[in-house]
């Protein structure tokens, strides 16, 4: 009973989030709506169970990305007026409201077939999950199952997976790190001669 | 940036905190909800929290930017060598059972390292997205 209230008031909080997104034009203000709705994912995470979900929500959804995304935000130039008026208004509103539609009723169609949460006669409960469950704690002596698979039954994947986070950080410094301001030789040389 | 004394205050108070439960976060990750992925994030946000407080120079003398790259390849590395060392002891890759003196203790062993692994490139890489992102507005 307290989970579905839970669940009720989140979902509201969550829908009311993404209309507010939608329609607002202050960029500022959207990116700390989405640190909102990904704050309130992972209380949903949380409810479901899901404590790891959960963790890495809070932290990279509502945390590292919105910073991010401010960071973007200030280097960007703003406008004043919204984008929206700016453009040449080429079509009417009946095509995306209609692409919306199709998409929306097709996504909701997709859902009939889906397992109710939690049901033990679902595909992911019935393969390997059951294997993991009862073999990981004699196998590893790892209480908790999730670290358990990550790390140890499917660490080449994980391995793969910090191979990647890698291959990100090295993409950004070629592209924007790097280069240092003209100005911050300058600095140290100052720093060094007020040592001096 | 203008000195702002309650979030001064407020960092200063909150900014150890992030990091033990970050260092708790990677080592229980064994017993609790957790891992090195979450640890990472939770340990470059503390940093990130320090820099945007007290500005991007402050920042950057915790952790200097050659320091950041050489950490985000040494978790890939302990990651790796973890496998390569199981390998020299005659197992498979990444089996950590090896390791150890029972599998119990071999695997423990092999999923601690790996993870920490995990936690330093995790960290080191979020870091140097932030520096990366955050000090182009510098220019």
């Amino acid at each position: 009973m307290f989970d579905v209230v839970v669940d009720i008031v989140l979902l509201t909080f969550l829908a009311t989030t993404s209309v507010a997104i939608m329609r607002m034009t202050n960029l500022f203000a959207i990116v700390m709506l989405f640190g909102i709705f990904s704050l309130l994912s992972a209380g949903l995470f949380v409810v479901m169970d899901a404590p790891d979900v959960a963790f890495t929500e809070a932290a990279v959804g509502a945390g590292i990305s919105t910073v991010l995304m401010l960071t973007t935000l200030a280097l960007v130039k703003r406008s004043k007026a919204p984008y929206y008026d700016e453009a040449p208004k080429i079509h009417t509103a009946w095509l995306p409201l209609i692409v919306v539609i199709v998409t929306g009723s097709a996504l909701i169609y997709g859902t009939w077939d889906i397992p109710n949460f939690g049901s033990a006669d679902a595909p992911s409960q019935t393969h390997v999950a059951r294997f993991y469950l009862e073999n990981s704690l004699p196998d590893t002596g790892v209480p908790n199952t999730v670290t358990a698979v990550l790390a140890s039954y499917r660490g080449f994947d994980t391995l793969g997976e910090v191979t990647v986070i890698f291959t990100a950080a090295v993409a950004v410094m070629l592209l924007i790190g790097g280069k240092r301001p003209k100005s911050a030789p300058k600095t140290e040389d100052e720093e060094a001669q007020d040592e001096a | 940036m203008k000195p702002n004394l309650i979030l001064h205050v407020i960092a200063k108070f909150l900014i150890p905190l992030i990091i033990l439960f970050a260092l708790y976060v990677q080592f229980h990750g064994d017993f609790g909800p957790g891992g090195g992925f979450q640890a990472g994030v939770i340990f470059s946000a503390a940093i990130i929290l320090y820099s945007l407080v007290f500005g991007l120079e402050s920042g950057e003398k915790i952790i200097p930017h050659h320091w950041l790259r050489i950490l985000a390849s040494l978790g890939v590395v302990i990651y790796a060598g973890v496998g390569i060392e199981s390998l020299f002891l005659g197992g498979n890759y990444l089996d950590y059972t090896i390791l150890g003196s029972n599998q119990i203790a071999g695997q423990h062993l092999g999923i601690l390292l790996v993870e920490l692994g995990v936690g330093i490139t995790v960290a080191a890489a979020m870091l140097i997205l932030f520096f990366a992102f955050a000090g182009r507005g510098r220019e």
